[in-house]
């Protein structure tokens, strides 16, 4: 903390963190109040192991916010590549690992087309990815043949307790956050990102080619989506065509809530991270106290739009 | 044409009349005071000059008085009432409007609905176009732009067109007050005239003019009386014509600053680029020219005489229908096909919009600084940040960039700082060639003496430097050749000692003469 650098930075990231952590607390501090089960060991690792889906496919979206972009695509992409494992490892016999790098291929490609046909074409994402959705669902029902397919116990060790109650995914979507983070602010590509989503034409006119960097983000966008689709099949046993159906807004919503702007430009996959928690804790907590599943919806759209409200004010204040 | 006051009681040092605007203690602190305790007498039928350096405050006492910024001192009385506007609307309603130096035009809506925003004429919600156009006609004549078609996209204007409808806009409606900051920016000495003569007119109606210009030149043909500011106080206010120029400056930096109207011509190196029979349309045509390394070649033309679109071309922004780009000494042509090849090949652009096309404005001046040469500042991809800080500190004091730290974010800074925010990306770069288009629109004179302090520097180092301008006296004092273009055609390249004002104006309006190319928004005169 000896650089200004560090101490703006620092300070920036502690105002969202500080606000989401808040809001962590009241809600965690509400739903301990409304129900005597909540606030209990077994709750939070619960959460812990349901989140890394959202989690890592989460991260590869701060990167496609940051450049401006959008990717409606995940959620189908989750089902495709997970689709993809189911059959590499019942069809082929193939173990967890390589069935997870193919699964995780597939996400890349389905996300380097979304960023080539961006680029090349010069197409809104919305669009693009929005056609995409329905490419990449479609293919997995096709890959499923429209059935869920049962894996069973040999992709189940992605979800499974291995240290104080957490699984393997938990770690390994904690380590892609912390990497992203770092590529974020500590690398040239990182700092590509930031600039295509301030100002692209400033970007080109600087000399740096933006279209590589978009691709490339675009297609990790799709490898973490490919991610979580295995980490989704883990915890359902089972490769569904119809997983994540809606995914790509409940990870949209995660990433807005960490203070991401879809202006582009402006964003933290720390701050994801924890957008990620409020949206859990929300969930896990309502429906731990009962509430209808109309109501957790209306509920949660409403949190999200007050968590852009409050973040939009701080930004505001920010310039003032 | 409009040199001389046209309203005599505006000379005299203490008028007769109630002021119509009278400000008192004016003052505003965000973090640190920025304006204090100023002020100010401004009567009907005059222009009051506001100048003063970059951060001197003009733009906040003239947004306060447009309703802009409300001020946490002082009181303002407009006719003898108290004038507090909430907002640039509630000014607005009072009669009291403001021209910015951003234009605020809809790019996309044609130049009569731009004029008339917010009151289109319209029957039951659908505009009529015929009132519409003749309304929007009405006010471009006004202004002697009755050649522009009304029903044009914004968007397909030039700079200096789009400047002009947007005084045009201000002047619909009632007026009494009328604030212009920097309005001959991107205008031609033709454009200028017009816009003079359109404020005498205003000044013989009884209109107030507040005069934003860092252009001294220009206050004596329209000013009144000149007001300077210097670090958010009132330093002095005088009758124009008691002044000289180098008063004005002096009172504003406290020093004399060099015009450099004798400098010796540079020593020309080896040729740098070259550019030969290059055209694209009928925007630019057939222009060739040599530039070298160690010297300043300026180009000087109307505004869409096609000096922006050359620059474009060379370095690939846009794609050319003939002609080619030579790199060095060498004879074949250069694959450029886009600014990102241009930067690899060693050409740097600073663009004339500095805030769309040059900054990430929200980012900070360390961000925007290194941001066409990443390279040098990281190993393998990773940002070495301790290298990128040193860099850009020993480029920020070299500059001179007035900021807390290489951490402000540039859309904090003043427009001169900005400008040197780019200038110092382009040093981070070291390119060989470097264009640059308008590099001191809209910066005052002190941090323009440090950009022609780093051009100077660059020149002596070897660089090639191309500049657009359309200050004249800029060009005639910094360049060693003046290349005019006319009409898309580089019609002629005056060397040092060749050219007058008159010389370099005759041929910016010489290919204009042959009867098939009309002159863009002015009619000869």
């Amino acid at each position: 903390m000896s650089h200004p650098e560090t101490r703006a930075r620092f300070a920036s990231a502690i105002g969202t963190v500080a606000g989401l952590l808040a809001a962590l607390a009241l809600m965690v501090g509400f739903f301990s109040w409304q129900s005597e089960y909540f606030f209990s060991a077994d709750t939070f690792v619960t959460i812990a192991n349901d989140i890394p889906a959202v989690a890592v496919t989460a991260v590869g979206m701060t990167f496609v916010l940051i450049i401006a972009g959008i990717d409606l695509s995940v959620g189908s992409t989750m089902a495709l590549a997970a689709a993809v494992a189911g059959i590499a490892m019942l069809q082929w016999h193939w173990s967890l690992l390589p069935a997870t790098g193919l699964a995780m291929l597939t996400g890349l490609v389905v996300g380097a087309v979304n960023g080539a046909v961006t680029v090349a074409w010069r197409l809104p994402s919305f669009i693009v990815t929005l056609g995409m959705l329905e490419v990449a669902r479609g293919a997995a029902y096709i890959a499923t043949d429209s059935r869920t397919q049962y894996i069973g116990s040999r992709i189940d060790w992605l979800g499974k307790p291995i240290v104080g109650g957490l699984s393997p995914a938990f770690f390994i979507a904690i380590a892609i956050v912390a990497a992203a983070q770092v590529v974020l602010t500590r690398t040239v590509f990182g700092r590509g990102m930031i600039g295509i989503g301030t100002n692209e034409e400033a970007m080109r006119l600087a000399g740096v080619d933006p279209r590589p960097i978009k691709i490339a983000v675009f297609a990790l966008a799709g490898l973490l989506a490919g991610l979580g689709g295995v980490f989704l099949s883990s915890r359902l046993e089972a490769a569904d065509p119809n997983a994540g159906t809606g995914a790509e807004l409940v990870v949209i919503a995660s990433v807005v809530i960490g203070g991401t702007s879809l202006m582009g430009g402006r964003g933290s996959v720390a701050s994801t991270f924890f957008g990620v928690l409020v949206i859990s804790v929300l969930e896990a907590g309502l429906a731990q106290i009962g509430a209808s599943e109309p109501t957790k919806r209306i509920i949660t759209g409403c949190v999200i739009i007050i968590a852009v409200v409050l973040d939009t004010l701080r930004e505001r204040r920010k310039k003032s | 044409m409009t040199s001389a006051p046209s309203s005599p009681p505006a000379d005299a040092g203490a008028p007769p009349a109630p002021a119509l605007l009278r400000g008192r203690g004016i003052g505003k602190t965000y973090a640190t005071p920025v304006l204090a305790g100023v002020d100010f007498d401004l009567h009907a039928g005059e222009v009051l000059a506001l100048t003063g350096e970059n951060g001197a405050g003009k733009s906040t006492l003239s947004k306060i008085v447009a309703g802009l910024v409300q001020p946490t001192a002082g009181t303002l009385t407009l006719a003898g009432a108290a004038f507090a506007p909430a907002s640039r609307q509630d000014a607005e309603r009072q009669g009291v409007r403001m021209v910015m130096q951003e234009l605020s035009l809809v790019p996309t809506l044609s130049v009569a609905e731009n004029l008339l925003l917010g009151r289109v004429p319209h029957r039951f919600g659908f505009i009529r176009n015929e009132a519409l156009d003749e309304a929007a006609a009405r006010q471009m004549a006004l202004i002697g732009l009755q050649d522009i078609d009304p029903r044009l996209p914004v968007s397909a204007l030039g700079v200096g067109y789009q400047q002009m409808v947007e005084i045009a806009r201000s002047l619909v409606g009632e007026c009494r007050l009328l604030i212009l900051d920097e309005p001959t920016a991107t205008l031609t000495s033709r454009e200028i005239d017009h816009l003079f003569h359109q404020i005498a007119l205003l000044k013989a109606r009884g209109v107030a003019i507040v005069y934003i210009s860092h252009r001294l030149d220009e206050l004596r043909q329209v000013a009144d009386r000149v007001m300077v500011l210097r670090d958010g106080r009132h330093i002095d206010t005088r009758p124009m014509r008691a002044l000289v120029q180098a008063d004005i400056v002096r009172s504003m930096v406290g020093h004399d600053v060099h015009e450099g109207l004798d400098r010796a011509v540079r020593p020309r190196g080896r040729r740098a680029l070259a550019v030969r029979a290059l055209g694209r349309g009928s925007v630019v045509r057939d222009v060739s020219l040599d530039l070298h390394a160690g010297e300043l070649l300026g180009l000087a033309g109307l505004v869409g005489s096609g000096r922006t679109e050359l620059l474009r071309l060379i370095v690939g922004a846009d794609r050319k229908d003939c002609g080619a780009v030579m790199l060095g000494e060498s004879d074949a042509p250069a694959r450029i096909a886009s600014p990102v090849q241009a930067v690899r090949a060693g050409i740097g652009f600073v663009t004339e919009d500095r805030k769309s096309q040059g900054l990430l404005l929200p980012q900070s001046i360390r961000v925007n600084t290194t941001l066409a040469n990443l390279g040098a500042v990281a190993r393998f991809g990773w940002l070495r940040r301790d290298t990128e800080r040193r860099a850009v500190e020993h480029l920020r004091e070299l500059l001179r960039v007035r900021s807390d730290s290489i951490e402000q974010p540039v859309d904090q800074l003043s427009g001169g700082n900005q400008q040197k925010v780019v200038f110092a990306r382009w040093l981070h770069r070291d390119c060989d060639v470097l264009l640059l288009d308008e590099p001191t629109r809209g910066v005052d004179i002190g941090a323009r003496a440090d950009i022609y302090a780093q051009i100077d520097g660059l020149a002596a180092a070897g660089k090639a430097l191309l500049m657009v301008s359309s200050d004249l006296r800029e060009l005639m004092a910094q360049c060693d050749r003046i290349g005019v273009m006319s009409a898309g055609r580089l019609v002629r390249i005056f060397e040092r000692g060749q050219w007058t004002e008159q010389l370099l104006l005759e041929a910016a309006f010489s290919a204009y003469a042959a009867a098939d190319q009309p002159v863009p928004q002015e009619q000869p005169a």
